[in-house]
């Protein structure tokens, strides 16, 4: 247990330096866009929905993406009868350790854990790669269990980098990708493909983010009225203290 | 109506009557310097958040689960399907790091302006008691989401004890009640967070305001008021706490509120000082996250447990020193001997001291926070350097400021060059 607590303190620092250090893109979310939260949801369901459950949340509560009931249940419920469930999968964390060598995570809470900018690089930074189990790899997540979900969107690509070393002695990496086939989506349309389902990963994680911030401006107006009063009172008491 | 409850009242009082006579004790006749600045807000502020966090936790209680197969769920369940849920999470886990800020303010201005002196020393002392069991409270609450970092976080702390020589394994696993953190640990955290140290925590406020209210306040002068009194016996520059500074304090809570509800509302997470991301994981005792840190509030112990280098290959010396940083707080009222109390009022040794130790306070949290490569490595080698990290040795440096803080104290207090005191406070 003493070597336990001694790994705890420093062996972090020597992992840390394993890390991708892939740049990572600033993911332009909209998280007030419902078209594009629609789209999300419509991308996550068909996609990721198959091995990745999200099971704190509810499909009604897809409502606030100003969807009406029929409407979930007719275009986004694949995997459970009753509106009211939860967005589980049938795959088990059994079967997907098998098939996966690690069960696939639940995306509930992904993009608080992740951050969106993170998974927004990450969903584009598949290429292929004949070494792994799955045949694809990821420049952002090295050697990840997942395969490119959305391959056929994105097309196979391959990924290389180059270290170089410039006049002045400086060495820099260079990143290069390049498109193998082609997808069903161009490059553009696929990074608002990723962007739409990243806004939908961020409201998934706080689906009261939105109402939260309606809330607050509310709150602060009345504890400025508040504080009106209570200084008007304040002065009034302490007029005579000198 | 107004003379009904003016007979209902005697009718209770007359029965009763210790409630009018400790209303007159600590609020209406309770005689408060009336120089009280900005930093003596800090003390109705630690209360009122007390208050938040015990209400905030009865509800927060009615929905959370401790069972380590459904804590993480229930968090979530609370964020997202009981009404008004998140609120309540948010202002607990906003108020437990708002809880820290508040009260080192609150100690802070007890270096500036020697409330922890004589006559004051009981005051003190029931103050770091509740610091003391409000870290406890903090790391046992800090387990109960069941993320990531609150199983690791513990995993660490409850080590810390097994460094203890002798009894030290046995004694982690008396407090994890398992060879790991598991279910067992979650279940007795819950119950000391819930039960224990709340009820140790209002005893000890109690105590504190007690043995302030015997003594009385001091105020930004470091003056005596009770020195100085007029013919009915009131202190001449005491005015009732009640009402004047139940206004002003009135006043103080809700700019207090204001900020609270800014991070509340608009970032809860605080860029994740008060909820870390890595805490949106659900716990997994088979994967080590890549950096443990604790909550910003502890960092600064934290750091100068990693700083100390470790002996016969055990960590103990920096376990016990960061139990001695923590301690040392007993002593500050033996070992500031300085003729005055107010920094108004002390010389520059002091006045640099009390800057080193803020500045010293403040990188340890910082690199509590960090790993020790944060800042890359020496560029030589020596035979000292157990390491080469550069942040490992500025902590270390930091640490021994630290301790030279208290160490020194009772030498340059005492030599200090003071400012005479006026007899009177000023406004």
């Amino acid at each position: 247990m003493k070597n336990l607590l001694a790994a705890l303190l420093w062996l972090p620092a020597s992992l840390l330096a394993a890390g991708s250090g892939y740049p990572l893109d600033h993911a332009p979310i909209e998280p007030r866009d419902l078209v594009s939260l629609q789209s999300g949801a419509r991308t996550f369901v068909n996609y990721c929905l198959n091995c990745h459950s999200a099971q704190y949340m509810r499909y009604n509560r897809l409502s606030d993406l100003g969807l009406t009931e029929p409407q979930i249940r007719d275009n986004l419920m694949f995997a459970a009868d009753k509106v009211g469930e939860t967005m589980k999968v049938a795959m088990t964390a059994k079967d997907g350790k098998a098939w996966f060598g690690v069960p696939p995570p639940d995306l509930s809470v992904i993009a608080r854990s992740r951050g969106a900018d993170w998974l927004y690089t990450y969903l584009r930074a598949f290429y292929r790669d004949d070494q792994t189990a799955s045949g694809w790899n990821n420049a952002v997540f090295p050697n990840v269990a997942m395969p490119h979900a959305l391959w056929k969107l994105q097309g196979e690509r391959d990924y290389e980098v180059v270290a170089h070393t410039d006049k002045a002695g400086h060495v820099g990496i260079e990143r290069n990708w390049k498109q193998l086939t082609p997808g069903t989506q161009g490059a553009i349309e696929y990074d608002r493909t990723v962007r739409d389902l990243v806004n939908f990963l961020v409201y998934v994680g706080e689906p009261a983010a939105q109402s939260r911030k309606a809330i607050g401006i509310v709150v602060l107006f009345v504890l400025g009225v508040l504080y009106v009063f209570a200084y008007a009172m304040k002065k009034a008491f302490w007029k005579d203290v000198r | 109506m107004s003379s009904r409850v003016m007979a209902l009242w005697e009718w209770f009082d007359s029965r009763m009557p210790s409630v009018a006579e400790e209303w007159r004790k600590h609020a209406a006749e309770y005689y408060a310097p009336k120089n009280f600045n900005f930093w003596y807000y800090f003390g109705v502020l630690s209360m009122l958040v007390l208050v938040i966090q015990i209400v905030s936790g009865i509800f927060l209680t009615m929905n959370y689960k401790p069972d380590a197969a459904l804590a993480f769920g229930s968090v979530e369940y609370i964020m997202r399907d009981v009404p008004g849920g998140w609120i309540i999470r948010y202002i607990h886990s906003t108020g437990g790091s708002a809880f820290f800020v508040v009260v080192y303010l609150h100690m802070f201005r007890s270096l500036l302006y020697g409330s922890h002196r004589e006559p004051r020393e009981l005051v003190w002392i029931f103050g770091v008691l509740i610091y003391l069991t409000l870290m406890g409270e903090a790391f046992l609450g800090y387990l109960l989401p069941w993320g990531q970092m609150s199983y690791w976080g513990a995993q660490v702390i409850v080590n810390l004890f097994s460094t203890v020589p002798f009894i030290g394994p046995d004694l982690a696993l008396w407090i994890r009640g398992d060879y790991v953190v598991s279910d067992v640990t979650l279940n007795r955290f819950f119950a000391l967070h819930v039960i224990a140290l709340p009820l140790v925590l209002l005893g000890l406020v109690v105590a504190h305001i007690l043995a302030l209210h015997d003594v009385g306040s001091n105020n930004p002068d470091g003056i005596e008021i009770k020195k100085n009194k007029d013919a009915h016996g009131r202190p001449v520059d005491g005015i009732p706490f009640h009402p004047y500074y139940t206004v002003k304090d009135t006043a103080g809570a809700v700019v207090f509120l204001a900020i609270f509800c800014i991070v509340l509302f608009f970032m809860p997470e605080m860029g994740g000082y008060f909820l870390e991301n890595n805490n949106f994981i659900p716990a997994d005792s088979l994967k080590t996250p890549e950096h443990i840190a604790p909550l910003w509030y502890f960092t600064p112990y934290y750091s100068i447990l990693r700083a100390v280098p470790p002996l016969f290959d055990s960590q103990f010396p920096g376990v016990l020193a960061m139990g001695v940083a923590v301690m040392v707080f007993f002593f500050l009222p033996w070992l500031d001997r300085s003729p005055v109390k107010s920094i108004r009022y002390r010389g520059p040794y002091w006045k640099g001291a009390l800057a080193v130790f803020i500045f010293v306070f403040l990188m340890l949290g910082y690199l509590g926070l960090e790993p020790t490569t944060v800042w890359g490595q020496l560029g030589f080698d020596a035979f000292f350097l157990d390491t080469k990290d550069r942040a490992t040795w500025v902590a270390r440096a930091c640490t021994v400021l630290y301790f030279a803080f208290f160490i020194l104290m009772p030498w340059y207090t005492a030599r200090d060059k003071v400012r005479p005191v006026p007899d009177r406070v000023t406004m």
